[in-house]
């Protein structure tokens, strides 16, 4: 017995009674419920799915590839959404559109971040403990600024989808959800062409495994790192537009996708776009299951849980290097 | 500055700082500077607990506000079980607090840097959906927990009782920080911090040393929330397992400097009292601000905190 089945073995002992609980609940539920509202549960999961994939794809690229633990990502979320509310309300274009002529803005803006970061970190060779608190930081900031310019107020948006449904037979498409989804799958295709095709992109890829033979195919680690950041972020400006269009919106309401995010992030594996895509829909399935099944207010504990469990297990995640 | 000073003539030079600061605080004969000074106080305590963790061993904990919201809950479940005094419930939230922080330490040992860090997020907010649907602490309508006027027997009012008990407890958490820094336990935790792999093959028990100070850090932050409830009179789990608290204790050591006790005592006063100053004079969005900004700025300009400054604008060449 080695020090690691032990630390198995206290961990189910641990937790065996809430999850033997869990379980016999969710067996009941899928036992005796009607088979639409399941059908309904599991299309509900896959369409939020979709939409966690846009939220994790930044810190995928920032945390995953170049190992900038960016914990204000999703503080640039909610900011994109405020963007997005503000040109939406005074320009009266699409949320989607607007959030699109926003993403040259989040770009400069993580790249200025970044340009921070390096100086102040990274070419001073800091450890990363205080690049944590420098993102957590920023967090707040972003936060309060909110705060201060739009208030506490939850804001939201209109568009002509936003109250339409289609019904595949007893399965309910609520477009305020399969836009964002559709949209979001297109945008992780994007991502992962540019990375797999181009050659900045296969740089970025390269940046996280060797800066110095990158040095020596004639590419600057920083520039590529930088360009790889903006990125990021400025996958953020999208992801801010589809989650004001899904729900109403308010500045602290980041703090909840803070652990989502990075839940799926180490669950797909770091740094891997389609185990991104694999483990949001698994967690937005299983939380919409849970959510059906045990009530809403069990969700958030279920995608922590499974990031704990990730972590105590298997650390290098589902499609992990 | 001062290793001459022995431990304990350094911890009774803390009381008497202590007694002095409660006397001039009665001196002052408002009620207003005990509630101000709880608050300041119970930084002083969360943000050395962090400091023992977070500094001596370099782990970052995003969970503080977890285990402070244990302690606050364990008196919350004790309150309505069986009133105890305040000082046996500090007692049941340190070693509640303490053993989840084992606990954590243990299910995280493999773990480092960010992926520590955010194994502690994750665990505050599991805790806090078990405290959300669990009813018997109030659930998310949260629990009223009402203050006595006055202690019985002592003829001293209620607040100013809480204000002792968190004076004491600074005392405790800053003489526990100074224990340990000077002590071999200090000496393997800078190991750790500085080269974990390297500790570990000269024969520092790594492992073991986490744990300890897991547990403590764990423990010290409970007891912080323990006479919270009191203090509060209202305890909801948003307000308990608020990221205000991760923030603050992490901002107050990054702030004052993190390698000694005197850096989180430092930045604690220095932090805490000015929000306590913003809060009442602009607004308690604007502190929030203020602590995000000042964090960003220490990490980019002076890493080593205001102790670090201090030391080179001061030392001997």
């Amino acid at each position: 017995m080695n020090a690691y089945t032990w630390r198995a073995l206290l961990l189910a002992a641990v937790m065996a009674v809430p999850l033997l609980a869990v379980l016999r609940d969710a067996y009941q539920c899928v036992y005796f419920s009607p088979y639409d509202l399941l059908l309904n549960a599991a299309m509900a999961g896959a369409l939020l799915g979709g939409f966690y994939t846009a939220v994790t794809v930044g810190v995928s690229i920032s945390f995953g590839i170049l190992d900038i633990v960016n914990i204000a990502h999703p503080a640039f979320i909610i900011l994109g959404s405020y963007i997005t509310y503000f040109v939406t309300t005074r320009f009266g274009l699409d949320p989607i559109v607007a959030s699109i002529i926003a993403l040259p803005a989040f770009y400069a803006l993580g790249a200025a971040i970044y340009q921070l970061y390096y100086l102040s970190f990274e070419k001073r060779g800091q450890d990363s403990l205080r690049g944590l608190a420098f993102f957590f930081g920023i967090l707040f900031i972003t936060e309060v600024g909110l705060v201060l310019v739009f208030g506490v107020d939850y804001r939201y948006v209109q568009a002509g989808y936003i109250d339409t449904s289609w019904h595949l037979g007893v399965v309910d498409l609520p477009l305020r959800m399969l836009v964002p989804c559709l949209v979001s799958l297109l945008m992780l295709a994007v991502l992962q062409l540019f990375l797999s095709r181009t050659f900045t992109g296969r740089a970025i890829m390269a940046v996280a495994q060797d800066q110095l033979a990158l040095q020596l195919m004639a590419a600057d680690p920083v520039r590529i790192k930088r360009i790889a950041f903006a990125i990021s972020i400025a996958t953020a400006s999208m992801a801010g537009a589809f989650l004001i269009v899904i729900q109403p919106v308010e500045p602290s309401i980041g703090r909840e996708y803070i652990g989502r995010v990075f839940a799926i992030c180490v669950l797909g594996g770091l740094g891997s776009l389609p185990g991104t895509l694999i483990a949001a829909m698994l967690l937005g399935i299983v939380e919409s299951f849970t959510a059906t099944c045990i009530g809403p207010s069990w969700a958030p504990a279920v995608s922590f849980g499974l990031l704990l469990l990730t972590l105590a297990f298997r650390p290098a995640g589902l499609l992990g290097r | 500055m001062n290793s001459a000073i022995r431990s304990g003539t350094f911890v009774l030079a803390c009381a008497v700082v202590a007694a002095i600061v409660f006397a001039g605080a009665r001196a002052a004969g408002n009620d207003y500077v005990f509630f101000a000074g709880y608050t300041v106080l119970q930084f002083i305590v969360l943000a050395t607990a962090w400091n023992i963790l977070g500094g001596y061993t370099g782990y970052v904990n995003f969970g503080s506000a977890a285990f402070f919201a244990l302690g606050a809950y364990a008196t919350v479940f004790f309150h309505k079980f069986y009133p105890l005094p305040v000082p046996v419930l500090l007692i049941i939230s340190a070693m509640v607090s303490g053993l989840v922080g084992l606990g954590m330490g243990y299910l995280t040992l493999r773990l480092r840097g960010a992926f520590f860090a955010i194994a502690t997020l994750a665990l505050a907010v599991v805790l806090q959906t078990l405290v959300v649907n669990w009813n018997y602490v109030g659930g998310a309508r949260g629990a009223y927990v009402i203050r006595p006027a006055e202690v019985a027997g002592l003829s001293l009012p209620y607040i100013q009782y809480l204000f002792l008990i968190m004076l004491a407890l600074a005392v405790l958490a800053i003489a526990t920080a100074r224990i340990i820094e000077r002590s071999k336990l200090g000496y393997g935790f800078a190991a750790i911090r500085d080269d974990e792999m390297a500790a570990e093959a000269s024969g520092v028990p790594t492992l073991r040393l986490k744990l300890i100070a897991t547990t403590l850090s764990g423990a010290l932050m409970g007891m912080a929330g323990a006479p919270f409830p009191y203090y509060i009179g209202y305890l909801q789990p948003s307000s308990a397992f608020a990221l205000e608290y991760a923030v603050n204790s992490i901002a107050m050591p990054m702030i004052g400097g993190t390698t000694s006790w005197v850096g989180p005592l430092v930045g604690a006063l220095l932090l805490g009292t000015l929000q306590q100053v913003t809060t009442v004079t602009i607004s308690s969005a604007v502190n929030l601000l203020i602590v995000g900004v000042l964090l960003v700025g220490f990490v980019i300009i002076a890493p080593n905190g205001l102790t670090g400054l201090w030391r080179r604008l001061f030392s001997k060449q």
